[in-house]
């Protein structure tokens, strides 16, 4: 691989970043304000984008800045598997953009400058995740994510979002303090931290030491993706406005912990390494249980968002599964998985935010005949709950079907018919959602249509991209090559 | 010019009497000259600090004596550091000071500068000397400083600095009588040229005895728990200004006097490999980052709180010597400089809630997000600061002090660290969820609201800004100066 | 036995003061004792280093022709000059410690830890 000096990935990450503090200044002028939003949105992922060609022909822009400790630098590096993240998450942070204006001006919510600033310095954040090239700079953006996000959570700042705001904080830093431990101990037996496709630590230390770390890796980076039990602060956590949930919640910050156990198990270890050392049965005994139980909580729920919610920890826990089956299939699945269930889940959230301001209804069980006043939201929701029940020719298919192609390779088959009754259950708690809403009538829904064009537009170009994506998963951004490449060099490199 | 080294405190010295005589004459005059001698200061102390890491060491032997009989001054990389930190964290306070003081002890302003110089002085002393004894006499007269300052609040103010007082003295009095065993048992003062004479005598029990006095001394200036009972009455009944200067270097310059003693005067294989001296202050540390966070959940006053979280702090650096190793020394030295930045802002901060608000109670805190917003955002970075987040400073004197544990294979110290920064994130998330998300309380809605006049914001948001920039620039601060100073330790 | 004692005796005396020094400042309650307590630490600690200069037999150490260069025929000059310092240093802290009993006198009426303290607490 061709390394090329670069700042696309610096700038991609100032972007948004000199957009919070502008955002801050022009608070008193909302007009202003969410112009640089929607400006600083469309240049991140232009800026993303722009870099996109040059790894498309196998070079790496990278970027090192100065030491943040003797012999480590602030380094970024624009690889295949950190721009199949960057991409996608600054994308929707696009559509995200201009369904939040619409949504929190829909609410006429309060403290919009503190949203908006935090939701720039949030993606900020997550690309930095994204581009970092070793250890210390992704713990260090991935806990600035943790701080940039905790305003968004406490934003209604009723006590029941301080609440779950100290649940979030209680969950996210003691995860980030494990994770330092990780870091610092990987630092201290390796050197630099720097990630090589394939991993650098084999030969590092005793597998019983590197098994510790792996596990440290796993739960501290498990947190932020909620793996269980450490799930509980993500269900809480949908006290915050839905575009957060939508972005944040579903996309950036829950795959950032998701993101980064892709990085340890493919450039820290080693996809052999890690089997070597034994940690595939913890985990992904904790994976498949994730799948399971968070399926079934979501069945019971008739809190919309809370249902979202557990059926996302679900589907953090597939990729999580397609990254340590350390199968080549396994892990295109579960990092394609990445890209489509950010679009397809994203849909979902949005719809529910979009019913939330026209009808003020968050219970699943009061969407009765909703579709008659909303058929384009309902429409998009019932494609991307096909999607990720898995049915073709939804995105959601396609990652299903190499997850279910890598359980064949790697011959854990208990994880093949544990992913088809997920797939039921999936089934099981969307679908009722739009029939409920379509095939029911009510009386309480009569004077209303679509929500306004800035939060429709988002949820139709979302439920698009999912549709898209099964159709042409190459078409547009060629998330199908970044993931090949990703999985060709971990599972090809030095391990 | 090798007299360099003597330069900073004689300086301060001269100042300090400069600003009584000009304050008799004239108040403003006063404050004036104590201004100019503190911003001479740090010209001074900078110079200092390039001149030494780029031509070596300076030597000064006063009255041209050369050691051991005459008193030396050594301006080497440790002392150039810890200078130049008493000089910034001095000035800053001193321009603060003015507006503070005015408002919390009008009365008593024309004296209370001369004493502030008169601290730095010693301070500065302190880090320059190269001489056991004259330590002490500069230690006695940064602590006599400290207690008149101290003393100068309302209410309890002289009540805690008397008891500070009586155990300072005792701390001073239990190093002297540590200087003592050493004199009798080496026959030199000499920092050079005791350690040089050392070696024979580890199996002494007298000179077992000095390591431990003097560490029971030092301990006790310090705050080193359960030494420390004196230190949240000292801080809390004293001005905002007062604090802010003794908070982020008195007890930090006595753990540069426990580093100096392990590093360049009993020698690291003493106190480390003969007697487990270094051991016995880490496992303290640990207990007293625990019992210093833990107390400082409990408390309702703001400074209270951040006493305690003071006595949680130099813990840090006591542990970060406990290590024994050069990761963990270099964490404990970059925190003496990262924690003076951060509870040098937080002080600050205080002072800058009482001169609007009038009280600190957390309560009060309420909802001041809006009413002060930069000093609230100054609060903020300096509490992530505490709490280590990066890139603020404070999260990379855990980084290396986390590395240093792992490197000693002390996995109970790296508990502790980690655990500690939790618990940090307790008592500050309190305060910075009532700060931004609760409505005013009443009493303070009528009061006027903004931040402090620019006087005192201005050095509150220089210290916040510092501490962002020690944590993106301290790569530079630890491979220029402090990877020197622990290079002594690497080697045995 | 008692030949040991003979010669460390100096010491003995040292602890012996220390330990009523340490008593007044920790254990009393009245804070001129404390003060006094502390003096008499103070005290202890200087006797110490004066007796570690003193020679058996010995003069001031100023050249005397007739005792020669001989450095047993003088005391140590040196811990005397420290302490005198260290006293110097002692009688500040003396100083700034009764000035700080002076203003709590004023300001509660009394120099009993506890009463001060209770004081305070009816004051506020």
């Amino acid at each position: 691989m061709d390394t090329l000096v670069s700042t696309g990935p610096l700038a991609a990450i100032a972007v948004s970043l000199v957009a919070a503090g502008l955002i801050v200044l022009s608070g008193k002028r909302p007009n202003v304000r969410e112009g640089v939003t929607i400006l600083a949105a469309l240049l991140k992922f232009g800026i993303v984008l722009s870099l996109l060609p040059r790894v498309l022909v196998g070079q790496t822009p990278e970027v090192a800045l100065f030491e943040i400790s003797p012999g480590i630098s602030l380094a970024l590096r624009a690889d295949p598997l950190g721009m199949l993240f960057a991409l996608s998450a600054s994308f929707l942070w696009v559509l995200t953009s201009f369904y939040s204006i619409g949504y929190m001006r829909g609410l006429g919510e309060h403290k919009q400058t503190r949203y908006f600033a935090s939701f720039a310095v949030c993606m900020s954040a997550t690309i930095g995740i994204a581009f970092a090239a070793n250890l210390l700079t992704l713990f260090l953006f991935y806990e600035v994510l943790t701080i940039a996000t905790y305003p968004l959570v406490v934003h209604k700042e009723t006590p029941e979002a301080m609440a779950a705001g100290r649940k979030y904080l209680a969950y996210l830093l003691t995860g980030g303090v494990v994770l330092l431990l990780a870091v610092a101990w990987t630092v201290a037996v390796a050197g630099s931290g720097e990630f090589v496709p394939g991993g650098f630590l084999r030969g590092a230390a005793d597998h019983g030491a590197l098994l510790a770390v792996f596990l440290l890796f796993f739960l501290g980076f498990g947190v932020k993706g909620a793996v269980m039990p450490l799930h509980s602060w993500l269900p809480s956590a949908m006290v915050a406005p839905t575009p957060v949930s939508a972005l944040l919640h579903a996309v950036a910050v829950v795959k950032a912990g998701v993101f980064g156990i892709a990085r340890v198990v493919g450039f820290v270890f080693g996809p052999d390494l890690v089997g070597d050392i034994g940690a595939v049965p913890l985990a992904s005994l904790l994976v498949g249980a994730t799948i399971l139980i968070s399926s079934l909580l979501a069945l019971r729920q008739d809190n919309l968002k809370l249902r979202l919610a557990y059926s996302t920890i679900g589907h953090l826990s597939y990729i999580v599964m397609g990254v340590v089956l350390l199968a080549p299939s396994a892990w295109t699945g579960g990092l394609f998985h990445i890209v489509t269930h950010g679009a397809m889940k994203i849909t979902l959230f949005f719809v529910a935010g979009a019913i939330y301001v026209k009808a003020h209804v968050e219970r699943v069980s009061e969407l009765d005949g909703l579709g008659r006043q909303m058929p384009l939201t309902l429409a998009a929701f019932a494609l991307a709950s096909l999607g990720l029940a898995g049915l073709p020719p939804i995105a959601g298919f396609l990652s299903k079907w190499y997850l279910a192609q890598g359980t064949v390779e790697s011959g854990e088959m208990v994880f093949l018919a544990l992913l088809l009754l997920s797939g039921l259950l999936n089934a099981a708690y969307l679908f009722p959602i739009p029939i409920r809403a379509f095939l029911l009538t009510s009386e309480r829904f009569r004077r209303f249509d679509e929500a306004h064009v800035l939060m429709l537009a988002p949820i139709l170009l979302a439920g698009a991209l999912s549709l898209l994506l099964g159709l042409a998963p190459n078409a547009l951004f060629h998330f199908f090559t970044l993931i090949s490449r990703t999985a060709a060099s971990v599972m090809g490199g030095g391990g | 010019m090798n007299q360099l080294p003597l330069l900073l405190p004689v300086s301060f010295l001269l100042f300090s009497v400069i600003s009584v005589l000009a304050g008799i004459w004239r108040r403003d005059l006063g404050y004036l000259a104590a201004l100019v001698g503190a911003a001479a200061g740090v010209p001074l102390a900078i110079w200092g600090l390039f001149r030494v890491l780029s031509q070596g060491t300076v030597r000064y032997h006063l009255g041209g004596w050369p050691p051991p009989f005459g008193i030396e001054y050594v301006l080497d990389p440790l002392a150039a550091f810890m200078a130049s930190i008493i000089a910034a964290i001095g000035l800053l306070v001193l321009v603060y000071a003015r507006r503070s003081i005015d408002h919390e002890v009008p009365e008593k302003a024309p004296l209370l500068y001369p004493v502030a110089l008169l601290l730095l002085a010693g301070l500065t002393g302190i880090v320059v000397t190269g001489d056991l004894f004259n330590l002490f006499v500069f230690l006695e007269i940064a602590s006599l400083s400290a207690y008149a300052l101290l003393a100068s609040g309302r209410g309890l103010a002289p009540l805690a600095a008397f008891r500070y007082l009586i155990l300072g003295t005792m701390a001073g009095s239990f190093y002297l009588l540590g200087v003592g065993f050493i004199y009798f048992s080496t026959g030199s003062l000499n920092m050079a040229d005791v350690a040089e004479r050392m070696p024979p005598l580890y199996e002494s029990r007298v000179l077992l005895a000095a390591a431990v006095l003097m560490v029971l001394g030092l301990g006790l200036k310090m705050a080193l728990f359960p030494l420390h009972p004196w230190l949240p009455d000292a801080y809390t009944y004293a001005p905002s200004a007062v604090t802010g200067l003794i908070a982020p270097l008195m007890t930090k310059v006595a753990g540069y006097v426990l580093i100096r003693l392990f590093l360049d005067v009993f020698g690291p294989s003493y106190l480390r490999d003969t007697v487990p001296v270094i051991a016995a202050i880490g496992w303290l540390a640990a207990g007293g980052i625990v019992v210093g966070s833990v107390m400082a959940i409990a408390q309702r006053d703001f400074r209270r709180m951040l006493a305690y979280s003071s006595v949680s702090q130099v813990a840090y650096v006591a542990l970060g010597l406990g290590l024994g190793n050069p990761v963990g020394l270099i964490g404990a030295l970059l925190h003496i400089l990262n924690h003076a930045f951060m509870k040098g802002c937080l002080f600050l901060v205080a002072g800058g809630v009482r001169y609007r608000v009038g009280v600190w109670d957390l309560p009060h805190f309420a909802g001041l997000g809006r009413h002060m917003p930069w000093t609230m955002a100054a609060f903020t970075v300096a509490a992530l600061g505490m709490i280590g987040i990066p890139p603020t400073a404070g999260f990379f004197s855990k980084w290396y002090l986390v590395q240093g544990g792992i490197a000693a294979g002390n996995w109970a110290f790296v508990a502790i660290i980690l655990a500690s920064s939790l618990l940090t994130a307790v008592y500050f998330f309190r305060v910075l969820e009532r700060v931004y998300t609760s409505p005013l309380s009443p009493e303070v809605a009528t009061s006027r609201g903004s931040d402090p006049p620019p006087g005192m914001l201005g050095p509150i948001l220089i210290l916040a800004g510092g501490v962002l920039v020690l944590g993106i620039i301290n790569s530079i601060i630890v491979t220029q100066v402090l990877e020197k100073v622990a290079s002594s330790l690497s080697g045995s | 036995m008692f030949e040991e004692f003979l010669g460390r005796y100096p010491y003995f005396m040292t602890v012996i003061l220390l330990a009523i020094g340490l008593y007044g400042m920790v254990a009393k309650r009245n804070l001129l004792k404390k003060a006094i307590g502390m003096s008499i630490f103070q005290s202890a600690i200087f006797l110490f280093f004066i007796q570690g200069g003193a020679k058996w037999g010995a003069t001031v150490p100023v050249i005397d022709p007739q005792r020669g260069m001989d450095p047993a025929q003088y005391m140590n000059p040196l811990p005397h000059v420290l302490i005198l310092t260290a006293i110097v240093v002692s009688v500040a802290t003396t100083g700034v410690s009764l000035a700080l009993l002076l203003t709590i006198y004023q300001r509660y009426r009394t120099l009993d830890e506890k009463q001060v303290l209770e004081e305070a607490r009816r004051k506020a």
